[in-house]
């Protein structure tokens, strides 16, 4: 029996994992994170883990459970952590995900610290990834048994001390299965529809919200071809994704009359260059910051593996080449739309064996920094 | 694991005798306002109840108006006495308060400024006492302008009873009238409507032992608050809604019982609070003791302990005393349940961070010494763990 603090946000899964926790025997908590000091500002409904609503039925669920509950407030970490940091990837032209930061700042980090000083073994989320003891004795991180619903990738930034002190009792479960659980026992969130949006983007418009945010920043600049032909201004950086093709308001066709895909975002000229879809193919890619769920490769590693490169993204055969915190990804099959500022997310098999962010992409026409 | 109840401020345990009262009622039809013998016996309940609320309260039997509680109390006093003092004159657009209000004052007054209102909160000191010369100035600056003065008899978070009778004085000397706040004081403190000269107060069931949903607003017959509730025209056509019998004799029972054991409860509540305040102090000696530190029906609520531990998140204490059975207050919550700091310290000058580290721990009726004992022996062990919660939190991965 352990101590555990179960992340309750609301939704369906974090409430049937709260109930399987306490049905295993431990003594659950149930806490719902405030992220916003103003509830209202953020999304209600779909989304599940920042509204009154959505506090309100973490609690009917902790109550159905039987379990103690109470909301913290991680509001200014979560601003200064993910939202302050989601604005300045942005403003440098990166795409960052924002899930991810959380599980690495919030989640797992400042809620997980503060139960561990609380005198809590471990905190348990609604995340659909699977922990197994390895060989070794350390804690192994494996896609979930569903893998239309796997979060082994928005996990991957977990250290082994972080994962030590973690439970997914979901990973081994299909979402459907969830949901009649949940609906068995008696949990009113069992209809409840799945999250995908941007929690702290109320009405799901992005670029909007980044345009509101970041109009100070970074006013606009040039659209130009990969040869450098001007091809007419915009706004702001911010508005482009790498791989974006629609919304490039590009009055003059390109010459073969094929449509035109954003290649690159220069953030401080805020230069968008765009091209051809085949120039979009990546077969490379350097990364930073990495982070390995178990022992650090040594220098010189050369490991072959698969990568995943954003969250629902297909997998890619790969070699990845490990010099201390520089990490060298060669993709043996081309990838196409990689931003910088996404995690490239390494798997050994169902294993995931590390992250780290990715900071420039190599093309066979141009290599593209960020 | 027996509950360690120290929370009687939020609500407190009713008393077997009103809820005697109530039950007794429960059973019977009748609407007060129905012209036939039940409706007869029924009515006649409720003005007896009004009667002895008048008696333990030193007021007129017409001068009692039956709400749902204090916070409907508050913004038929607030806003109906503006609305009625500005509809007599069109200058009469300031209202009078305090930032240590509670929320059902305060929030009442943020709507009316959307209204026209000219909503002025007067400092308070560290104590959390209203600065009287500053009011005086405020008053003084254009008298003819204000509509109203509120100002809370004691104070729900850190327990600083007001200085009403000096507020009533500089008001009255220029025809201004003043409503208090007394959910607090009932049964905590000396409580006169006559003698203290305020023209409306605003008191509560659940808060002395009665029923929840019931309360009143004593309010003097020459003021004619504007109604918020327009329908059948009960209670002097102030508030419209068909009467609810077994609250109000719960409530009535409540009241007279709070009032005629007001001194000795007093006296008790105050040597536990002085004993739970030692042995914390004794246990955690860098706790602070927030609030007028004299007790006494001039300083303090007998029942109030407001504390502060530095280096500790308030609702991490809150957590770690609730898994020991041990249950108090961080002081204010949002309606999510996230907590705030809290207006009250912010306005006594308190840091922000000083404000999310403290508790209130409240006795009533039913507080012992056993009672003072279980959180004496468990709060070092607690505080150690918070502060460590704390460290943890702030260091970072």
């Amino acid at each position: 029996m352990m101590r555990v603090l179960a992340a309750m946000s609301g939704g369906v899964d974090s409430a049937v994992a709260a109930a399987r926790a306490a049905e295993q025997g431990h003594d659950v908590t149930g806490i719902h994170l405030a992220l916003s000091r103003n509830p209202k500002s953020y999304r209600t409904g779909a989304r599940g883990c920042c509204t009154i609503e959505d506090a309100n039925d973490a609690r009917r669920a902790a109550d159905v459970i039987g379990i103690p509950f109470y909301v913290w407030d991680m509001s200014e970490r979560f601003h200064e952590d993910v939202v302050e940091d989601f604005l300045s990837e942005y403003a440098e032209g990166r795409t960052p995900n924002p899930c991810l930061r959380c599980n690495e700042k919030i989640k797992f980090a400042a809620v997980l610290d503060r139960a561990i000083g609380l005198g809590f073994d471990a905190v348990v989320t609604g995340h659909y990834a699977q922990l197994r003891t390895g060989a070794d004795g350390l804690i192994e991180m494996h896609r979930a048994e569903d893998m239309t619903k796997d979060q082994s990738y928005v996990l991957g930034v977990l250290t082994q001390d972080q994962l030590a002190h973690s439970m997914f009792p979901l990973g081994d479960t299909p979402k459907s299965v969830i949901r009649e659980e949940a609906a068995r026992r008696g949990l009113a969130v069992a209809a409840k529809p799945d999250s995908h949006d941007i929690c702290f983007i109320s009405d799901g418009d992005t670029g909007g919200w980044l345009a509101d945010k970041l109009s100070d920043v970074n006013r606009g600049g040039s659209i130009v071809t990969e040869d450098g032909e001007t091809l007419g201004e915009h706004e702001g950086s911010w508005r482009y994704t790498i791989g974006q093709r629609k919304g490039l308001r590009i009055g003059t066709p390109a010459q073969d009359g094929r449509p035109r895909y954003v290649l690159d975002i220069e953030p401080v000229s805020g230069t968008v260059t765009v091209g051809p879809r085949a120039s979009l193919s990546v077969d490379g890619l350097e990364a930073i910051r990495p982070r390995w769920c178990g022992t650090a490769p040594a220098a010189g590693t050369r490991l072959e593996c698969s990568v995943q490169l954003r969250a629902h993204g297909e997998e890619y055969r790969a070699v990845l080449a490990v010099d201390g915190d520089d990490v060298s990804v060669e993709l043996l099959d081309p990838a196409q739309g990689i931003a910088p500022g996404q995690a490239v997310v390494v798997y050994d098999g169902s294993r995931v064996v590390g992250s780290a962010t990715i900071s420039s992409t190599r093309r066979a026409a141009a290599e593209v920094t960020g | 694991m027996s509950v360690v109840y120290l929370d009687h401020a939020a609500t407190t345990p009713i008393l077997s005798e009103a809820a005697a009262a109530m039950t007794a009622q429960l059973g019977r039809v009748g609407n007060a306002s129905s012209l036939h013998a039940s409706g007869r016996a029924a009515r006649r309940l409720v003005e007896e109840s009004r009667e002895a609320i008048a008696q333990a309260l030193s007021c007129r039997p017409g001068e009692v108006v039956f709400t749902s509680g204090g916070t409907e109390s508050d913004n038929l006093a607030i806003k109906g006495l503006f609305w009625s003092r500005r509809a007599e004159d069109p200058r009469r657009v300031r209202i009078l308060s305090t930032p240590i209000e509670h929320h059902a004052v305060l929030d009442p007054l943020t709507w009316l400024a959307t209204e026209g209102a000219k909503v002025e909160l007067v400092d308070v000191d560290r104590l959390g006492r209203l600065d009287l010369d500053a009011f005086r100035a405020t008053v003084e600056a254009d008298p003819e302008s204000v509509a109203l003065v509120t100002v809370m008899w004691a104070n729900n978070e850190v327990g600083t009873v007001q200085p009403v009778r000096e507020v009533v004085e500089i008001a009255h000397a220029h025809g201004i009238p003043v409503h208090t706040d007394a959910v607090q004081a009932l049964g905590q403190l000396p409580l006169d409507f006559a003698g203290s000269g305020v023209d409306a107060m605003t008191v509560t069931g659940h808060k002395i032992g009665g029923p929840y949903g019931v309360g009143a607003l004593l309010v003097r017959r020459e003021l004619k608050p504007t109604a918020l509730l327009h329908g059948g025209g009960q209670e002097r056509d102030i508030r419209s809604g068909t009467i609810d019998p077994p609250a109000i004799a719960g409530f009535a029972v409540a009241c007279a019982s709070a009032v005629a054991h007001q001194g000795e409860l007093a006296e008790r509540l105050s040597d536990l609070r002085d004993a739970l305040v030692a042995g914390v102090r004794r246990e955690v000696p860098d706790a602070i003791y927030n609030g007028d530190p004299e007790s006494g029906p001039e300083h303090r609520l007998p029942g109030n302990a407001h504390l502060e531990f530095p280096g500790c998140e308030g609702d991490s204490l809150l957590m770690l005393l609730d898994a020991r059975g041990i249950e108090c207050s961080t002081g204010s919550a949002c309606d999510a349940g996230v907590p705030q700091a809290s207006h009250v310290l912010l306005a006594m000058g308190s840091s922000e961070e000083f404000a999310r580290s403290s508790l209130r721990f409240s006795l009533g009726h039913t507080s012992t010494q056993a009672d003072v004992d279980a959180l004496v022996a468990a709060i070092r062990p607690v505080v150690d763990r918070a502060r460590n919660a704390a460290l943890s939190s702030r260091s970072g991965r």
